[in-house]
């Protein structure tokens, strides 16, 4: 039977977890710090030693872990490619600026456990060789900003931050920077920019690759919420152990957010890949299944920029079995939720948010929803995303308001065409035209029907009036 | 009008500013500690943090210009925002939305923040809070609401004094 597995939110939700360190204590709070302060330098076969950070470090690459922020990449790899020679120091950042929409996660860590993402931070920091760092949370969670600063004084009077952390000589001081409503601040070169006091304009890479040239032109990490939280959970069970969570290659567990049209929207942490998408919307453990009398209509997998997945698809994904590589058809709800099997399907789990649509729902609506959104957040900075996400936007806005036209679908998807592709600085221009061309390539109909309707209806009402509309393009 | 700031907030713009190497950097937190006591950012805020941290005045007015949550004019007293993105319109954030203006006299036509005539609200749609399995959610200045409906949408305006 497809359940819950608890790492992270292990304790959040018990009746009277607080976010106080003297609750965080009582339930085995800071003893993976300890233990990882403890590690001792091993002497290799070939006379070298490897260090406690180096052998973290190593630990978190063979756990396996894959960033939760959104594109899932090696978190060991990121922290390998760490300029350590440069001599400049090395900053983390814990990026909490949780805003692609669907996605509510980081919320519950931080606003019911605050302590744990600083342990897996502190950690995370003392592998790095990192003296300072920054928790940037969005402008919108006043309350968790305060619950992170109190949170930090906290540990700091508890002597697990600060100078000299525990009598071993490191130091560490971390500070919480608050963000102030723009999405784009969650990639995480804007993310730096923003932090170093200017507009939140990403840089290109290269040469700006964050753990080369990242805060103040110094190497920097960039971890989610979530991920940091993992490694306090690596360090405690060892990172082969932790491997064995989840599946090869998608392991640990991942708190997915639920919502939209099904019984029981929230958050659940699963093992990766244990559990199916169909399993997640209609299990009684989880969604519970959709509202009485509805159907499935669609799904978005990772965050609103993850390309839509429609009922009834179906996905040819390749599969081990019997040591042979075999595709094996699969429908849209039996792909497991994971990483790799969600990327198989065209798409990505993203964020983890899934966001569900019954038959109740005008497709069209909901992309001109995600398009206003797009256009709202677009920084500005490069051509095709600024025009692009507004000239896709309005001409939603249209079709959505009486005004749309039978080539909108057309129209909409040679813009949605042209943004991405490296014409753009940041992964921005993706995640706007992503949602574009999967609703349209896979609810054409819908959309020719809606403009042509209009264009029937206007045609007869108002000749003139139709053509003067030829300037909204 | 002058522009002063009081002692107590000073020190506290003073204290933000050692938390990061270079004084630049503190320009957010300073722009939320000054509009937190002010209600906005004036022209002169803008000149006193500039001056504060060393930097041009413009500097700082792009960041007030680029950031959706500085405002340059005062808002009202009580600051609604209610979630306007997919989840939450699909668990009926319009409604709450239009609700909130028809009861507190707003257009609920009009784009864009508005806020009553005594000054003691402000609506607002803004893009997704991060609340989305809890749909619909909302901000009333600091506080969070989740799974909003009418009725309690009335209660959060009643506890507004």
């Amino acid at each position: 039977m497809p359940q819950e597995f608890k790492l992270i939110l292990k304790h959040a939700d018990e009746p009277g977890y607080t976010p106080d360190i003297e609750c965080y204590l009582r339930h085995g709070g800071y003893e993976a710090l300890k233990k990882a302060l403890a590690m001792k330098p091993i002497e290799l076969p070939d006379g070298k030693t490897k260090s406690p950070q180096e052998q973290i470090r190593d630990d978190v690459k063979l756990s396996g872990l894959r960033g939760r922020g959104g594109a899932g990449f090696s978190a060991g790899l990121k922290w390998s490619f760490v300029d350590r020679k440069s001599g400049k120091p090395i900053y983390l950042i814990c990026n909490a600026d949780e805003s692609e929409p669907g996605t509510f996660k980081d919320r519950q860590i931080i606003h019911k456990d605050p302590h744990q993402l600083i342990e897996g931070m502190i950690i995370s920091c003392f592998a790095n060789d990192v003296h300072l760092a920054y928790i940037y949370i969005r402008g919108e969670m006043p309350k968790g900003a305060k619950l992170l600063n109190q949170a930090l004084a906290e540990a700091r009077a508890k002597g697990f931050l600060g100078k000299n952390i525990l009598g071993t000589g490191y130091d560490l001081e971390i500070y919480v920077h608050r963000g102030a409503g723009a999405y784009i601040c969650g990639e995480e070169t804007g993310l730096i920019e923003s932090l170093e006091g200017k507009r939140a304009y990403p840089r290109i890479k290269p040469p700006y690759f964050p753990a080369v040239l990242g805060l103040y032109m110094c190497p920097t990490i960039v971890n989610n919420v979530e991920t940091l939280c993992h490694v306090k959970h690596i360090v405690t069970m060892g990172g082969a152990e932790y491997a064995k969570l989840g599946t090869p290659n998608n392991t640990g567990t991942r708190i997915v957010s639920l919502s939209g049209h099904v019984k029981r929207p929230g958050y659940y942490e699963i093992e990766v890949g244990k559990v199916t998408l169909g399993e997640l919307i209609n299990h009684p453990n989880f969604g519970g299944g959709l509202r009485d009398g509805r159907k499935l209509k669609a799904i978005i997998p990772g965050g609103s920029s993850s390309k839509v997945l429609k009922a009834g698809e179906k996905f040819k994904l390749k599969r081990k079995v019997d040591g042979k590589d075999v595709e094996v058809e699969t429908d849209v709800l039996d792909l497991p939720y994971d990483f790799d099997s969600l990327m198989q399907a065209g798409t990505m789990s993203g964020s983890s948010a899934i966001i569900v649509m019954d038959d109740s729902v005008d497709i069209v609506e909901a992309l001109a929803n995600l398009s206003e959104f797009y256009a709202h957040e677009s920084c500005g900075q490069c051509t095709p995303c600024r025009e692009g996400s507004l000239w896709m936007s309005k001409a939603l806005h249209r079709l959505t308001h009486g005004r749309g036209r039978k080539n909108d679908a057309d129209y909409l998807e040679k813009i949605a065409n042209n943004i991405p592709g490296g014409r753009t600085i940041c992964a921005f221009g993706e995640a706007c035209s992503w949602p574009v061309q999967s609703f349209v390539a896979k609810f054409r109909d819908e959309f020719i029907a809606k403009g042509a309707a209009d264009e029937e209806r206007n045609k007869q009402a108002a000749p003139a009036k139709e053509k003067n509309l030829a300037a909204v393009h | 009008m002058s522009f002063t700031v009081p002692p107590n907030l000073e020190a506290e713009i003073d204290e933000l500013i050692t938390h990061y190497p270079v004084k630049r950097s503190a320009s957010l937190m300073l722009l939320h500690a000054v509009q937190e006591h002010f209600g906005y950012i004036s022209q002169e805020a803008v000149e006193w943090i500039a001056k504060k941290l060393g930097l041009q005045p413009i500097n700082v007015y792009e960041l007030v210009t680029f950031y959706p949550m500085f405002r340059q004019q005062p808002v009202g007293k009580y600051q609604i925002k209610v979630c306007r993105t997919l989840s939450c319109a699909l668990g009926g954030s319009h409604e709450l939305y239009k609700h909130f203006c028809t009861k507190l006299g707003l257009d609920p036509h009009q784009h864009g923040l508005q806020t009553t005539k005594d000054g003691k609200f402000s609506v607002e749609f803004v893009e997704c809070l991060a609340g989305c399995g809890m749909a619909p959610v909302m901000m009333c200045n600091e506080d969070f609401y989740e799974n909003v409906s009418t009725a309690k949408a009335d209660e959060i305006v009643s506890q507004c004094k």
